[in-house]
């Protein structure tokens, strides 16, 4: 008999330890994504033209959410554009420069231009890291006779620079993104 | 003490014998079951009394003087007892006898092979000597030397066990009578245990070994540290090996100290370390690891009770092969599509980012007491601490940033009684109570993977085994689990309203920051489970063995709650609040065979899921990295079918030979596919050669036949290359070729004295240093598997 109220006992104390463990119900704290690319905004400029290529995906990589492609305009044809890339993280209130964090290693980054069929336009780099290679945040696009077709911006990081290109270039993609451009 | 109160006696017996007419009588009972011991002698120390016990146990000594004496009670088959008794008048008494030390250690090893109760289960077992042969490999690794297992890898070192097709959660560890919590369900989450510290390990298919786990629907593995004899003993292990592909190394130490009085100590201590493995033709770099495990345990046994405290640790970095870590689908269409990964770097030891780095902490005590004509009754704490980081390629401050970062932190109260009262039964009871705790820390800056939650759990479980007559036993065992789960969880507020979660599960959101929800979804499970077995032995060498068994596991916090996009598969894995626990019904049927020179056994098996939950792809989301295939969990019905064979003949006292084969069908039935991930058919076959005089000399040589994986469900999907502007299908789908290895392994063992040997050992994995990859390695499509290793070990016995 004794035995059986040991082991009640030991039950019991089974399940008040289960009971006793009790929760503290603090809300954890929302996570800040950081280095995450929600916003890219390719500026062409010549002069007062300006043509604007935007992307945006509030809710990241992760979320189902629609995402924003625009295209400001037509490009001019034969026409030299400085075209510049911003990158930017708005998934939080406070607006993180992406760009910045590329520029300090830009050794480890590099973006391609890949040009569509149909599209006649050329590209070159007016960038260089420390060991003078092409980063290409900041490049030049030349428009030739009127066309369209897709213009493609990649951002490889850590390829093996120099290089002969994306196809050769390796590394992991942080940016794949295709705009329709017109040339007319 | 005993030598003063013998003198006293002794003194007591001289001085003051008057009055010599009192009688001392009573019963002499069996510890165990209560019964009459017949034909015990009875003794009194210093004097010529002495009696034997009639057959109901009765005895009777007469003519005693007024004193203190000592009663000595022996019987053949048990332990000698000395009884003190105070004789002041007609004394009456019972006498428990325990059987031999050698008879309780059979009861204990029966016990052992019993594993709680599921006699009739189908089990594999790995004694140490195997273990020490693979002393500077995974776990994972060495549970593959048993048929049936075989394992789902991400590289080399990070192996997890696979049972019968199934892994992850439906597989349960015990580690040293402690359900192993260390985020068991990812699929590149390998078990934390220094396999230095395990004695033996019996691998349970199916999930009919209740007593430990009513969920473990693919099967459990039992590891058993070493077990301490009552003696006076000091003795140590020490083994030291190299391996050269990836210049490895590895140093563990053991120690153990015995007392004949029930008291003993073990502490173990090891470190191992590789650099970068080689496949034939490159380097597989950033495949670097490095493990320290450090374990001690301490306690007292007695026949009738004892306890045990144990601690060990555990703290594993492992390297992912760098190539292996892909920005889109586009480079996985790279990776496919190319021979050579596209990072070979030189040979190193550092370990960069991609990596894991996990520390497991484990800390138990256990309390036993045995009551006579009852059983044993033991009560066990255990507290274990499990801390994961995982370390993604990243940019800038947030470079040496973990991308996760989980404390799963478990503790766990149980209770269990084994009643071995009866001659021909033995009863288990239990009851146990689990809380667990996961907390995500949010300062990586990147989404949690798995959510904080909290968990309870609440079990009892009863198992019966009769053995009817020499021919049939059985066992039947049945188990109910509570679990509850209170999660906190941040969901996009765009994926909530794409999984429709807003019309089901509106009363989980607790606070609305605008982009993100917070919620708190609690989930309630009730499980049932069964087990029923019998085993027939037709006669002295022929057994057949039937089992069944039903159990139920709830969803784990993966399959529940996962959103978001996992890097190393390329690819967005969504879980579902709305998933219900698998059900699986599982028949066994097991033929063995045993005589001087053939052992032979057959297990075949039918195990039909319900619900199971698996991951299909549904689709592509692009993202500002390009596109993504979505894969999301689902439940269908699920039927695995197979049969695992192995068969060792002696030919002669020096050679030996074995050879087993594997296979399993897993069939989607709701869909008529293949289901994924199910290991393909394999034989492996050895020559032994054991040579005794000659040093112990034992030679085996191995064949190891991997079939290629035909049946397979195509899970291939088509994506948009902007770069060619082409659309291209992506194989993830096609298993890899067929392969075989070769391996041969030899050792000899030079006996100094009874008190320390040597052992030296010398293997060699794919002598022929043959390129292959496997489809159950997720890195498969990255890189070769390992090339040609030769290990040297020697292990020191003293």
């Amino acid at each position: 008999m004794k035995n059986y109220i040991k082991l009640v006992s030991i039950t019991l104390f089974t399940l008040l330890f289960v009971a006793c463990s009790s929760d503290d119900d603090a809300a954890p704290e929302p996570v800040n994504e950081e280095e995450l690319i929600t916003t890219m905004i390719v500026t062409l400029s010549n002069g007062p033209d300006q043509v604007v290529l935007y992307y945006q995906d509030i809710d990241g990589e992760d979320g189902p959410g629609a995402e924003i492609l625009t295209v400001s305009g037509p490009l001019t044809a034969n026409t030299t554009y400085d075209g510049a890339i911003r990158l930017l993280n708005e998934s939080d209130e406070e607006v993180e420069e992406i760009t910045e964090e590329i520029e300090e290693e830009d050794d480890e980054h590099q973006f391609f231009y890949t040009i569509g069929t149909g599209l006649d336009v050329a590209t070159e780099y007016e960038d260089e890291d420390e060991n003078g290679n092409p980063v290409g945040l900041s490049f030049t696009l030349t428009t030739g006779a009127a066309s369209s077709g897709s213009l493609t911006f990649t951002l490889q990081h850590e390829p093996t620079k120099p290089n002969d290109g994306l196809d050769v270039a390796g590394g992991e993609t942080d940016i794949e993104k295709s705009f329709d451009l017109v040339v007319q | 003490m005993k030598y003063c109160i013998i003198i006293t006696l002794l003194l007591s017996c001289v001085m003051y014998s008057q009055n010599c007419n009192h009688s001392l009588e009573g019963y002499v009972l069996d510890f165990h079951n209560g019964e009459p011991i017949a034909g015990a002698t009875l003794k009194i120390e210093n004097s010529q009394l002495h009696t034997i016990s009639d057959s109901n146990g009765k005895f009777i000594i007469n003519n005693l003087c007024e004193s203190f004496i000592e009663l000595i009670v022996s019987h053949i088959s048990c332990d000698k007892k000395t009884v003190e008794i105070d004789i002041k008048n007609n004394i009456q008494t019972t006498i428990y006898l325990e059987h031999h030390i050698e008879e309780l250690e059979m009861i204990a090893i029966k016990g052992n092979n019993s594993n709680n109760g599921a006699i009739s289960a189908q089990k594999e077992k790995i004694d140490k000597k195997i273990i020490d042969n693979f002393s500077s490999e995974s776990l994972g690794t060495i549970l593959k030397q048993a048929k049936g297992v075989s394992s789902i890898n991400t590289g080399n070192k990070i192996v997890k066990p696979v049972i019968n097709g199934l892994h992850s959660s439906r597989i349960a560890i015990m580690n040293n009578n402690v359900r192993m919590e260390d985020q068991e369900w990812g699929i590149e989450h390998a078990p934390n245990i220094d396999v230095n510290a395990i004695d033996n390990i019996t691998v349970i298919k199916g999930s009919n070994a209740l007593a430990y786990a009513g969920d473990a629907i693919g099967g459990i593995v039992v590891l058993k540290p070493l077990r301490y004899l009552n003696k006076d003993t000091l003795y140590g292990k020490t083994i030291a090996g190299f391996q050269s592909n990836g210049l490895g190394y590895n140093l563990n130490s053991m120690l153990s100290k015995n007392f004949k009085n029930g008291w003993f100590a073990n502490g173990n201590v090891g470190y191992k370390q590789n650099g970068d493995l080689k496949s034939p033709d490159y380097n597989l770099t950033n495949t670097g690891a490095k493990s320290f495990s450090g374990s001690v345990i301490m306690g007292y046994q007695k026949f009738e009770y004892g306890f045990e405290a144990n601690l060990s640790y555990i703290d594993n970095t492992m390297g992912i092969l760098s190539a292996s870590h892909i920005g889109n689908v586009g480079d996985l269409v790279n990776a496919i599509d190319n021979a050579e990964p596209r990072i070979i770097n030189d040979f190193s030891y550092t370990v960069n980012s991609p990596k894991q780095e996990v520390s497991h902490l484990l800390g138990k005590i256990n309390f036993y007491k045995r009551f006579s004509a009852l059983g044993k009754l033991s009560i066990q704490y255990d507290y274990q601490n499990n801390h994961r980081f995982e370390f993604d390629k990243r940019i800038g401050d947030d470079r040496n940033k973990p991308a996760v970062d989980l404390e799963l932190i478990t503790q766990n109260l149980k209770s269990d009684l084994m009643i071995d009262k009866f001659d021909n039964s033995t009863i288990y009871l239990g009851v146990t109570g689990r809380y667990q705790e996961n907390i995500a820390n949010p300062e990586t800056g990147v989404r949690r993977l798995i959510p904080d939650y909290e968990k309870m759990d609440v079990s009892i479980y009863g198992i019966w085994n009769t053995i009817f007559n020499d021919k049939l036993k059985t066992d039947f065992g049945v188990r109910y689990d509570y679990n509850f789960i209170d999660a906190q969880k941040y969901y996009k507020t765009s994926r909530w309203e794409e999984r429709g979660y807003s019309e089901d599960f509106s009363d989980f959101i607790v606070d609305d920051l605008g982009t993100q929800l917070l919620t708190n979804p609690i989930f309630v499970y009730h499980n049932i489970s069964l087990s029923a077995g019998l085993i027939y032995s037709i006669n002295k060498n022929n057994d057949l063995i039937f089992n069944y068994g039903l159990s139920s596991r709830p969803p784990n916090p993966s399959e529940l709650f996962s959103d978001g996009l996992h890097h190393s598969a390329a690819r967005i894995e969504l879980g579902d609040l709305r998933l219900t626990k698998e059900i699986s019904n599982r028949v066994g049927l097991s033929y063995q065979l045993e005589t001087n020179k053939i052992n032979l056994s057959v297990d075949t098996f039918i195990n039909q899921i319900n619900d199971f939950i698996y991951l299909k792809p549904t689709g592509t989301q692009t993202t500002i990295r390009g596109a993504f295939p979505v894969w999301e969990y689902f439940k269908t019905n699920a039927s695995l079918v197979g049969i695992d064979t192995s068969i060792d003949y002696q030919f002669t006292k020096l050679w030996s030979l074995n050879s087993s084969f594997s296979y399993v069908y897993g069939q989607n039935t709701e869909e008529d596919i293949p289901l994924i991930d199910i290991p393909a058919f394999k034989l492996n076959n050895a020559i032994n050669y054991k040579l005794k005089k000659w040093n112990h000399l034992n030679v085996r040589l191995a064949h190891e036949w991997v079939g290629r994986q035909n049946r397979y469900p195509n899970y291939n999907f088509e994506t948009y290359i902007p770069t060619t502007g082409e659309y291209v299908e992506v194989d993830i789908s096609t298993p890899p070729d067929a392969y075989q290895l070769i391996h041969l392994f030899g050792d000899v063992t030079f006996l100094f004295n009874h008190e320390f040997n040597l052992n030296f050992m010398i293997g060699i994995t794919n002598i022929f240093n043959t390129n292959y990859r496997e489809y159950l390695n997720r890195l498969r499509y990255y890189a070769d598997d390992t090339g040609r290793n030769i290990t040297i070990q020697i292990k020191f016995n003293y």
